[in-house]
């Protein structure tokens, strides 16, 4: 006798209407009763065609469920995914570049500088600051190693003290980057301190992208962005913001929070970033540090985190469905990403179409290890190690994660950031398992909201039909 | 689909998938290659014992086992390692159910 059984998947309401989220696979189908009500008693246990014959229609929705993978029979063996590593070279898309390694405030949770730090940018053997040389090397291998779009994210320590190098590396890639008939396109991260006329001028004029780290309200911002002589940095940036909003109008500017044990009003920051200060985006990730810091958050913190952004999320849901915008930028990357059906093997790009360059022209995975040699990957004037990057993507890929295998929400997840579980565990291998609860819960949150979409304003889903441009770096 | 509706587009991608006429008739699990690992996988009569219980009626010499365990499959049998530290172990040998006295005894 036939029995059934169901396969991974996850399911949830929307709109009063049931879905599912199947994994790995990342469709999203909308259910009717006899399909919802037979995945229900199958993720119960496995049943026989005879138990499950009350449903009506049953053979068909039998059919259907099975067809799209999210049933099988119970004597079919679940089926491995294979392992499958990107075929090499894979381009590279965004080239993260470290302009200096020096920074002008303190903030005390800072991953560079504080207590979790990974290379040493004081005494260490790094340039504190990219000459000129160097960043027009990095140009030429990015132009190298990338398709027909290369996107350059300028970063820091606080990527303004090397202003006169940005300049001229904008210059540079620009003229370079014609001659070899690819487009380049340019953002940065910055701490706002150093912006002045000039400064706003020349981004606003060369159409950069640009994300500030600011923490919200005065009193919030004040209590870790301090500088070195523990003076809060909010009234010295607050007007820098302003102008900068007022004059660069060619691209949305986004705000970066970062949110610790000791700041998380969510939607209080998020308020005064949009309302009071203007910012068009404005997105929110926790500190990565270790567990035993004071400013590390809680089982109990991610809680009310995820509480928080679950209220912000349900604003955004009514803002999309009357077509209004709403700037938080967490929802909408997530939505992107469920919109296409994403099923990842790798987190992030690190290692694959994104690199981090450190000053003195080392690649890196990424900005967060950008001059650590033991996550080096070549340099800019030797190229890609590619014994070392191969090796990297064969012990990082989703396969090796066993604590991931039985996680629902790993189509999207695939363990989380390198760096966030170098710093906690000491393994960029790790999965981030002291976020696993927070990942799933804000999953589902997104589920729902893309669910209610789907129902109740499925022309707002069709702005993540094209590809659009790379997200914050921070 | 009846029952189902496709909302994101990898359930469109699904959907077309299933609906691949081509694709169904393929009968569900594309068949892989079968490379037989192991010889616990595969039923090779006559090799161990013959139907007595002896050697003496095999119809595959139980030296055949030398070879088999070596390159076949897995097995921590004491057989050396002939791609590094004696290559040229089996050169007097050039049948094994005649010429497996030939083999030398390996010291590491």
């Amino acid at each position: 006798m036939t029995a059934w059984a169901a396969r991974e998947h996850h399911r949830f309401d929307a709109a009063g209407r049931p879905f599912v989220y199947l994994v790995p696979s990342a469709g999203i189908f909308e259910l009717d009763a006899a399909a919802a009500g037979l995945l229900r008693a199958l993720a119960e246990r496995p049943r026989t065609r005879e138990e499950l014959s009350a449903f009506e229609d049953v053979d068909d929705a039998i059919a259907e469920l099975a067809r799209v993978q999210a049933i099988r029979e119970v004597q079919e063996p679940p089926r491995p995914v294979a392992k499958v590593i990107p075929l090499a070279p894979v381009p590279l898309t965004t080239m993260v570049l470290n302009v200096t390694n020096q920074c002008n405030l303190s903030c005390t949770y800072c991953y560079e500088y504080g207590e979790d730090k990974i290379v040493d940018t004081e005494n260490g053997k790094q340039p504190k600051f990219m000459t000129e040389e160097t960043a027009r090397d990095s140009v030429d291998f990015l132009l190298r190693e990338a398709g027909t779009v290369a996107h350059i994210t300028f970063f820091g320590g606080e990527t303004l003290l090397n202003f006169p190098v940005l300049v001229k590396t904008v210059d540079y890639a620009r003229r370079r980057a014609a001659e070899v008939g690819k487009q380049v396109d340019f953002s940065l991260t910055t701490n706002a301190t150093l912006l002045k006329p000039e400064i706003i001028e020349f981004i606003a004029d060369n159409h950069i992208g640009v994300t500030i780290s600011i923490d919200g309200p005065k009193e919030v911002q004040d209590k870790f962005r301090v500088f070195n002589n523990g003076a809060g940095s909010y009234d010295l940036v607050a007007p820098k913001i302003r102008e900068l909003l007022k004059r660069h109008r060619s691209r949305p500017i986004g705000a970066r929070v970062t949110l610790t044990s000791a700041n998380m009003d969510v939607t209080r920051i998020f308020r005064h970033l949009t309302d009071d200060i203007g910012f068009w985006e404005v997105g929110f990730a926790p500190v990565t540090t270790a567990a035993v810091r004071g400013h590390a958050i809680s089982d109990a913190g991610y809680d009310r985190m995820l509480g928080q952004f679950r209220e912000l999320a349900h604003e955004f849901l009514e803002a999309a469905v009357a077509n209004r915008h709403h700037g938080f930028s967490n929802v909408n990357e997530t939505l992107e990403e469920l919109h296409k059906g994403v099923s990842k093997a790798y987190p992030c790009g690190a290692g694959l179409g994104l690199l981090g360059v450190a000053t003195d022209g080392d690649v890196a995975l990424c900005h967060r290890f950008a001059g650590s040699d033991a996550h080096k990957v070549g340099s800019v004037r030797d190229g890609i190690d590619r014994t070392a990057q191969s090796a990297f993507l064969e012990k990082h890929h989703i396969a090796n994660k066993t604590d991931c295998s039985v996680c629902w929400a790993r189509p999207l997840c695939s363990g989380g950031c390198y760096h966030e579980a170098h710093t906690r565990y000491g393994d960029t291998g790790h999965a981030n398992l002291h976020y696993c609860e927070w990942i799933r819960g804000w999953t589902d949150v997104c589920l729902t909201i893309y669910g209610e979409l789907a129902i109740r304003n499925p022309a707002f889903l069709a702005r993540f039909e094209g590809d659009h441009e790379a997200s914050q770096v921070s | 689909m009846k029952h189902l509706r496709s909302v994101n587009r990898k359930a469109v991608r699904i959907e077309q998938a299933v609906n691949d006429v081509v694709a169904l008739q393929r009968n569900g699990v594309p068949q892989m290659p079968h490379f037989p690992l192991g010889c616990s996988l595969v039923f090779s009569p006559g090799w161990e014992a013959d139907r007595s219980g002896g050697t003496a009626g095999l119809c595959q010499p139980v030296e055949r086992d030398l070879f088999d365990c070596h390159i076949g499959c897995y097995w921590p049998a004491q057989v050396p390692d002939q791609l590094n530290h004696a290559p040229d172990w089996t050169a007097k040998c050039a049948a094994a159910q005649k010429d497996w006295r030939k083999m030398d005894l390996i010291f590491p």
